[in-house]
């Protein structure tokens, strides 16, 4: 398998355990998303598998290589930009490929590839959330990394933004072949985007539910298929949250 | 256009009110001198060059002692930032140090340096140091952790990380110490140059005390205020605004 999670572990430095021994597998050039409620720890394993966060216990492997810290080989897009604001668009995309020679070209191929040629020489703060992300998404992709990893990239975005990134994405994933893992909470997002959704629950954080999803591509919000499976996950992650509200309200009334 | 008229017309304003007090003769002519002398010991302090040469010898105490306190708040200023045993140590004691207001050094560089130029530089010195430690200190503390995690992602580590991501971000923080480090080593240089044996602005105003000249004090203070409205207004603001602006963290 290309991307390897064996037996993976994390609990926080105060005992708190987010999840014990979760396996999961994914395959070169699939695109994945990691589905579930908030404190599921999803956003969790994704910062591990980055590199940001440490492995409590088990291991991750990428290219049977295991994961001890941040690298290049793993592209990350955050939920905020997380762009440089002393450094141009262009130069924002040159950040990981330091003095690499044809840094310039190749920032310049991602950028038209996420239509932001003409705001090369703009400021960061001069654009759009929605545009700060697509250069985001460019920067990841220009140190051509195995796998990019998406943390609820669009989720701070308006429903329309979310459209049209999603169809870039999209093509972007067609066009570059990268193995995607994306983080989201979204089930229609999920299924809308994914060869697959790893639905995971809460307290204690684990994979519930792995599915397949063969429908071909654009696919239509109003697809009978993609409604029938929306139910589906839906129901299987009604219980995670009332899970988590009965929790809350316990902890309320006490 | 009329915000500036608005400023001179308040100007005439003061004056004409100076000028009505003065022409009553409410207040003995030594305390209350008229415009027109004010003037006039200006444009003599000028012309025969003393005004200038105490400028000069001023500009110089505070280039050399802003220079330093520059250099030597930035360095302290990183270590705190950067090390947290250091800044548990000692990052108290840098509050305190800059609350103590730069007058009562004074004494303390006198009695070290004697009544030598040092003597105020150093004074001038200590008014901007710790102002500008304090300020780099939290811009060290405030690199947005996000774009540490992003830029790590990336490959960036150690040194890179530092020069790469938390010196540019450090900027805007790095130049409001630089503002505040002038704005506090001008005053410590008046201080400094009041107690000391000249030459320099802050002597020149000791030296017309002395001898009762009303006119050249207050022609004195003119000086003072102007250059430092100018100097905080034409350069270091802007120099500030500029780089907040770059950095994105002012609306244009």
């Amino acid at each position: 398998m290309f991307l390897q999670v064996k037996g993976v572990g994390k609990a926080f430095d105060n005992d708190f355990e987010v999840f014990s021994d979760l396996d999961l597998s994914i395959q070169e050039n699939q695109f994945v998303s990691l589905l579930g409620p908030s404190g599921c720890g999803k956003s969790t394993l994704l910062s591990m598998v980055a590199g940001l966060e440490s492995v409590t216990e088990g291991t991750i492997e990428l290219d049977q290589q295991q994961i001890t810290k941040a690298g290049p080989d793993r592209g990350m897009v955050f939920q905020q930009p997380s762009l440089f604001p002393w450094l141009n668009v262009k130069e924002n995309v040159m950040f990981p490929l330091k003095k690499k020679k044809g840094a310039e070209e190749l920032a310049e191929h991602f950028l038209k590839m996420v239509h932001l040629s003409r705001f090369q020489e703009s400021y960061t703060h001069e654009l759009s959330g929605g545009m700060q992300q697509r250069v985001a998404i460019a920067r990841a992709l220009a140190m051509d990394p195995k796998v990019l990893l998406m943390d609820e990239p669009f989720g701070a975005l308006d429903e329309q933004t979310r459209h049209i990134l999603h169809e870039e994405l999209m093509k972007i994933w067609q066009e570059t072949q990268k193995t995607i893992l994306f983080v989201t909470h979204s089930i229609q997002e999920a299924i809308k985007l994914s060869d697959r959704v790893v639905v995971m629950g809460t307290r204690p954080g684990r994979i519930i539910a792995d599915f397949n999803i063969d429908l071909p591509r654009p696919r239509q919000r109003d697809d009978e298929e993609v409604i029938a499976l929306e139910k589906k996950v839906m129901n299987l992650l009604e219980g995670e949250i009332n899970k988590v509200l009965k929790e809350e309200l316990s902890h309320e009334s006490v | 256009m009329k915000v500036f008229s608005k400023r001179v017309l308040f100007l005439l304003a003061v004056m004409g009110i100076w000028q009505l007090v003065y022409v009553s003769n409410v207040f003995p002519e030594i305390a209350f001198p008229s415009l027109v002398t004010v003037f006039q010991s200006l444009y003599n302090g000028f012309a025969d060059g003393d005004l200038l040469k105490a400028l000069g010898a001023s500009f110089k105490h505070l280039l050399v002692g802003l220079s330093l306190a520059l250099l030597i708040g930035t360095a302290v200023g990183v270590l705190l930032g950067k090390s947290r045993q250091a800044d548990e140590t000692a990052g108290m004691y840098l509050i305190a140090l800059q609350s103590i207001p730069s007058i009562v050094w004074v004494p303390l560089s006198i009695l070290i340096f004697g009544f030598t130029e040092f003597a105020v530089v150093f004074v001038v010195a200590l008014g901007g140091t710790f102002v500008m430690a304090l300020n780099v200190r939290s811009a060290i503390h405030n690199v947005p952790p996000q774009l540490v995690r992003a830029a790590r992602t990336m490959g960036t580590n150690g040194l890179q990380l530092f020069y790469r991501v938390e010196i540019p971000s450090s900027v805007p923080y790095f130049m409001s110490g630089v503002r505040l480090a002038w704005a506090f080593s001008w005053r410590a240089l008046m201080a400094g140059e009041f107690l000391s044996n000249g030459p320099g602005l802050g002597y020149s105003l000791r030296f017309a005390q002395d001898y009762a000249k009303m006119d050249q004090v207050i022609g004195i203070i003119i000086i003072i205020g102007v250059i430092g409205a100018v100097v905080d207004q034409l350069v270091f603001s802007k120099l500030e605004r500029n780089v907040m602006r770059r950095w994105g963290l002012l609306k244009s």
